[in-house]
């Protein structure tokens, strides 16, 4: 059995902060231990409803569909899912949908599983190519403010803004038997 | 076999605040052609989509009905929605497949539907509270008023005829469709 460990639990809070400040009601995602914290908070609020998805793409329609329907979604996954959105992005650019989404990363600081590497090295060019502005947090200290900027112009300006939560933020993934 | 345009109309004749997601291709020139209306948002690509935008759209409007109509095609590609949409049993959401079995767009290839692939059996594994095939248009009436007042999550596979019939098509402006339908939902 492998047991994720040594994941801070700081950060979440102030991702989860901006949440509440500026009415997200819709967070889907994929489970991830790096948003652990963060679902588990978005879980325990009755306001948010947390749509648990079989695959990332799912998120992205569901992001449509609920600012069709007046609410603020945001998405939560793992480098690796960026890569299942491609083609789904084209749904919030084409018809300009605003979103967030919090991209824990993997496949770069000290990644021990190489089979991360090849899509984590290329997440932030996918996204921007699909039209999301893009920042990246490598500081904890960081993430209130940079999670506030984008959360508001993702939401005031309808744009897609993506944030990627670097592996050195998260911690090390480490391994246990 | 079902006509799709005759079912397509009858299920949204006297709609009301009816609130309608059509999947890409077909199902889109299908509700286009049975009358444009504002609460319809017409998807001519992100195939694969049609049914998580309902579920979005369902949980931010839980008092409103929504209806996904798409084709085999789109709801094959996102089968794993199914299994998301089992686990929010939205009540308000119902989705008809327009089933012809074959990938219209692209040249009438057969789908996993031609095969025998059963999405009602799908629908019902997924814990949807009701899911039905149909295939003479007397039963339309009665889809219509599950699309209505059915306690969903619903999924009706709608066996319809191959027969290729004209496109009519809507709205291509993404931004535009998008914000016609949020203007109408608000009363605008």
């Amino acid at each position: 059995m492998h047991t994720p460990t040594d994941i801070k639990t700081s950060w979440p809070d102030a991702i989860y902060g901006h949440f509440r400040r500026v009415g997200v009601r819709q967070v889907g995602y994929v489970p991830d231990a790096g948003h652990s914290r963060l679902i588990e908070l978005c879980q325990a609020d009755n306001s948010i409803a947390d749509v648990v998805l079989t695959t990332e793409e799912e998120g992205v329609g569901l992001v449509a569909g609920a600012a069709l329907g007046g609410q603020r979604a945001a998405l939560l996954m793992q480098s690796s899912g960026v890569g299942n959105c491609i083609n789904m992005f084209s749904l919030l650019r084409n018809c300009g949908f605003g979103c967030v989404g919090l991209i824990t990363m993997r496949g770069e600081f000290g990644e021990f599983n190489p089979w991360q590497v090849p899509m984590g090295t290329i997440t932030e060019d996918v996204l921007k190519l699909a039209g999301f502005l893009t920042y990246r947090i490598d500081d904890a200290d960081a993430v209130d403010d940079i999670v506030g900027a984008g959360c508001d112009m993702a939401f005031d300006g309808n744009l897609q803004v993506a944030i990627l939560l670097s592996q050195r933020l998260i911690g090390r993934k480490q391994w246990t038997r | 076999m079902l006509d799709r345009r005759e079912l397509v109309r009858q299920l949204l004749i006297d709609r009301g605040d009816l609130l309608v997601v059509s999947g890409l291709g077909s199902a889109t020139y299908d509700v286009a052609a049975a009358g444009d209306h504002p609460l319809n948002f017409y998807l001519w690509g992100a195939m694969g989509g049609t049914a998580m935008i309902g579920l979005g759209l369902a949980l931010a409007q839980p008092e409103r009905r929504v209806a996904v109509l798409t084709g085999d095609g789109d709801m094959l590609m996102g089968l794993g929605s199914l299994a998301t949409i089992g686990v929010k049993q939205p009540k308000n959401l119902a989705i008809v497949v327009l089933d012809n079995a074959h990938y219209g767009e692209t040249g009438m290839q057969a789908s996993h539907t031609k095969a025998g692939i059963d999405l009602v059996a799908v629908a019902l594994a997924c814990r949807f509270k009701h899911a039905r095939a149909i295939s003479r248009i007397e039963e339309a009436t009665e889809v219509r008023k599950l699309l209505h007042a059915g306690e969903g999550p619903i999924l009706v596979s709608a066996r319809i005829s191959e027969e290729d019939v004209p496109r009519v098509l809507p709205l291509r402006d993404g931004h535009a469709i998008k914000q016609r339908f949020i203007d109408a939902l608000n009363g605008a």
